[in-house]
């Protein structure tokens, strides 16, 4: 019998910008089981909806998280619309594409960078934070602000983006472009960051389904599956594939991410060569909602799901966020099993979490 | 140009002692637990389970209405990662399930308030 | 800054907040913002630590973590609070799990204000900690000179 003891990790550690606590069960050096303990940054904002009404709740949505803030913003506003059974127009679909996948890209490389951080290549973090800005710079030129927007409301868009605006979004997607191509070569090929990704943390096709997981955790185990497929906003109109690999490990996670910073581009060009040209950017939307209904959108991080009862007063009965990654929390669990001490940090990082997503 | 999914979107109102049989019948049928939720209105609980299938996008949520102090089975023999979903059901709605494959016992997000969305305001 | 003479090292823990505050706090330490040529010095260990940067709302469970880490810094130190969260609680204060600001468990010495904290705004806050820090340390030694001190 091995001595077995049990090493707290987090909720601070040097690899996560947030808290999140893990019990760790160790054998020797290897990890026989993970337990998960959340709450460190439980706000209890779905609680929120007897306090704002349901067009103040689109900017708590967006507070959910920082990373991917639009897309819980755009998620939420598309629930409430469903329910009210309103069209949005033309334009702000495809502005509401194009603030997503700016957003996705942003989220990716952010991520890619504390990916490099993870295995201690610093030199490859702030090359991808060097390119982020410049993702970041275009979000502020177009929304007023690098992060959260608050362009959404029920029924549209509130700000435009004009035809200048327009063409510099594609210039800087050209300088972007070229610059990672280099780093993406660096992830693909480079002989350190292979030994550390390569054939670690795999997750099978058969486990990924099982354990429900979502996003490019999925789609890096071969589970084709990617909401936008569902064409809300204007993802209907856009040529794309989900991009999917077989390996299952680290790596294909890596893969999976950067090639879609890559779609994401794709997408940009895409969606502003076919934006109509019209003026309206929202609908009018009268009275309260009523009724309920379940919205699926693609985040940076999977599918995420919201939930929105309505009575038909101001304020909702109930607001629910289904994060993706509280759906990969039993995914990572039985990922850490048989896995070194040592590689836990890193292993931790390849889902993506968003601890505030996930607590809310 | 991409093809558009429109997919199945239903809500399937069945009786609480029928859940795990339903339950078993989803996952058979290849479908994952993509969401549990609960809704306390009107001094009833409304728990949700949705099922998606990730080649026909459909969505299939079984909704299971009952009293506060009814007690139901938790599904997390059939599928072990309902266990995050129906310990955030137990710890914030006060919803009574017994036999959780791992039970935090109340301790998943350590609030200090009892069960906070049990009541209406 | 201009009779500013340690260099003080930063530690930054995340309170109950979203993510935007402590990314744009990350994005302040690497290229484009580049806070370091200030002096500072990010670390993960509060024993090391002369400046605490708090972003969010404080809730029950992390209370005793902030206050933790608060007295394990020595002494002199700065408090900033970055983000309209960590100033009052912000959009989450009518939340059931939100206590307030950082200063409900902490004093705080510099309000950063901003929904996510824009990184001009961060940098001008670390740079009045920095001078804050020095002012502080002379104080100190001031006192040490004196005799009247530890």
């Amino acid at each position: 019998m091995k001595k077995r003891s049990i090493i707290p990790f987090g909720p601070q550690h040097p690899v996560l910008p947030e808290p999140i606590h893990i019990d760790l069960v160790i054998e020797d050096e290897t990890v026989v089981e993970a337990i998960p303990s959340v709450g460190f940054i439980h706000r209890g904002l779905e609680k929120l909806v007897e306090k704002r009404d349901f067009n103040q709740m689109a900017y708590v949505a967006e507070r959910i998280c920082g990373i991917c803030s639009f897309q819980h913003g755009m998620g939420y506003c598309e629930a409430v619309e469903h329910i009210f059974g309103v069209e949005v127009p033309d334009r702000a679909k495809y502005l509401r594409t194009i603030w997503a996948e700016l957003g996705r890209m942003h989220s990716h490389l952010l991520w890619l960078g504390l990916l490099a951080d993870g295995f201690g290549y610093e030199n490859l973090f702030y090359q991808c934070w060097r390119v982020r800005e410049k993702v970041l710079d275009l979000q502020e030129l177009t929304s007023g602000g690098r992060l959260i927007f608050s362009v959404n409301k029920v029924g549209g868009v509130i700000r435009d983006i004009p035809a200048d605006q327009q063409r510099t979004i594609l210039s800087t997607l050209d300088e972007v472009e070229q610059e990672l191509y280099a780093i993406r070569d660096t992830f693909f090929e480079d002989y350190s960051v292979l030994s550390r990704l390569k054939g670690v943390g795999i997750i099978t096709k058969e486990q990924a389904h099982d354990l429900g997981c979502a996003g490019p955790f999925a789609r890096a185990s071969g589970i084709s599956t990617d909401m936008r497929k569902l064409g809300y906003a204007a993802y209907g109109d856009l040529d794309f594939e989900p991009i999917t690999s077989n390996d299952g490990d680290s790596f294909a996670r890596c893969y999976c991410r950067m090639q879609e910073v890559f779609q994401s581009i794709d997408l940009l060009r895409q969606a502003i060569s076919k934006m109509p040209q019209d003026n309206e950017l929202a609908v009018a939307v009268k009275g309260n909602p009523d009724g309920e209904c379940f919205m699926r959108v693609e985040q940076p991080r999977g599918e995420a799901v919201y939930y929105v009862k309505a009575n038909g007063k101001p304020n909702l009965v109930r607001m629910r966020v289904r994060t993706p990654t509280f759906a990969n929390l039993p995914g990572l669990c039985e990922m850490l099993k048989n896995t070194q001490l040592a590689d836990v940090g890193l292993l931790v990082l390849t889902i993506d979490p968003c601890v505030s997503c996930t607590e809310r | 140009m991409a093809e558009v999914i429109h997919p199945l979107e239903v809500i399937e109102e069945i009786p609480a002692e029928g859940l795990l049989g339903k339950v078993m019948e989803k996952k058979n049928a290849g479908m994952r637990l993509s969401q549990a939720c609960a809704v306390y209105n009107e001094g009833k609980y409304e728990l949700s389970y949705s099922f998606a299938d990730d080649t026909t996008y459909e969505y299939v949520t079984l909704r299971i209405v009952i009293d506060p102090e009814t007690v139901i089975p938790s599904i997390t023999d059939i599928v072990p990662q309902a266990v995050f979903y129906e310990n955030e059901m137990k710890e914030l709605f006060g919803v009574k399930i017994e036999m959780i494959r791992l039970d935090y016992q109340n301790k998943l997000y350590r609030i200090e308030k009892e069960t906070p969305f049990k009541e209406e305001g | 800054m201009a009779n500013v003479k340690r260099s003080p090292w930063l530690l930054h823990y995340d309170g109950s907040s979203c993510n935007g505050c402590d990314i744009e706090v990350l994005a302040c330490l690497t290229p484009v913002y580049d806070a370091e040529r200030f002096g500072v010095m990010n670390t993960g260990d509060p024993m090391q630590a002369d400046i605490l940067l708090v972003t969010g709302g404080i809730n029950s469970q992390n209370a005793s973590v902030v206050r933790q880490l608060y007295d394990q810094m020595p002494r002199p130190k700065v408090v900033v609070a970055v983000g309209v969260c960590a100033c009052t609680g912000g959009i989450f204060k009518d939340c059931y799990n939100i206590l307030g600001g950082a200063d409900k468990v902490v004093p705080v010495d510099i309000y950063v204000p901003g929904c996510a904290a824009r990184p001009q705004s961060i940098i001008d806050g670390i740079v009045q900690a920095v001078e804050l820090f020095q002012k502080r340390s002379d104080e100190h030694d001031a006192l040490v000179q004196s005799g009247k001190g530890m």
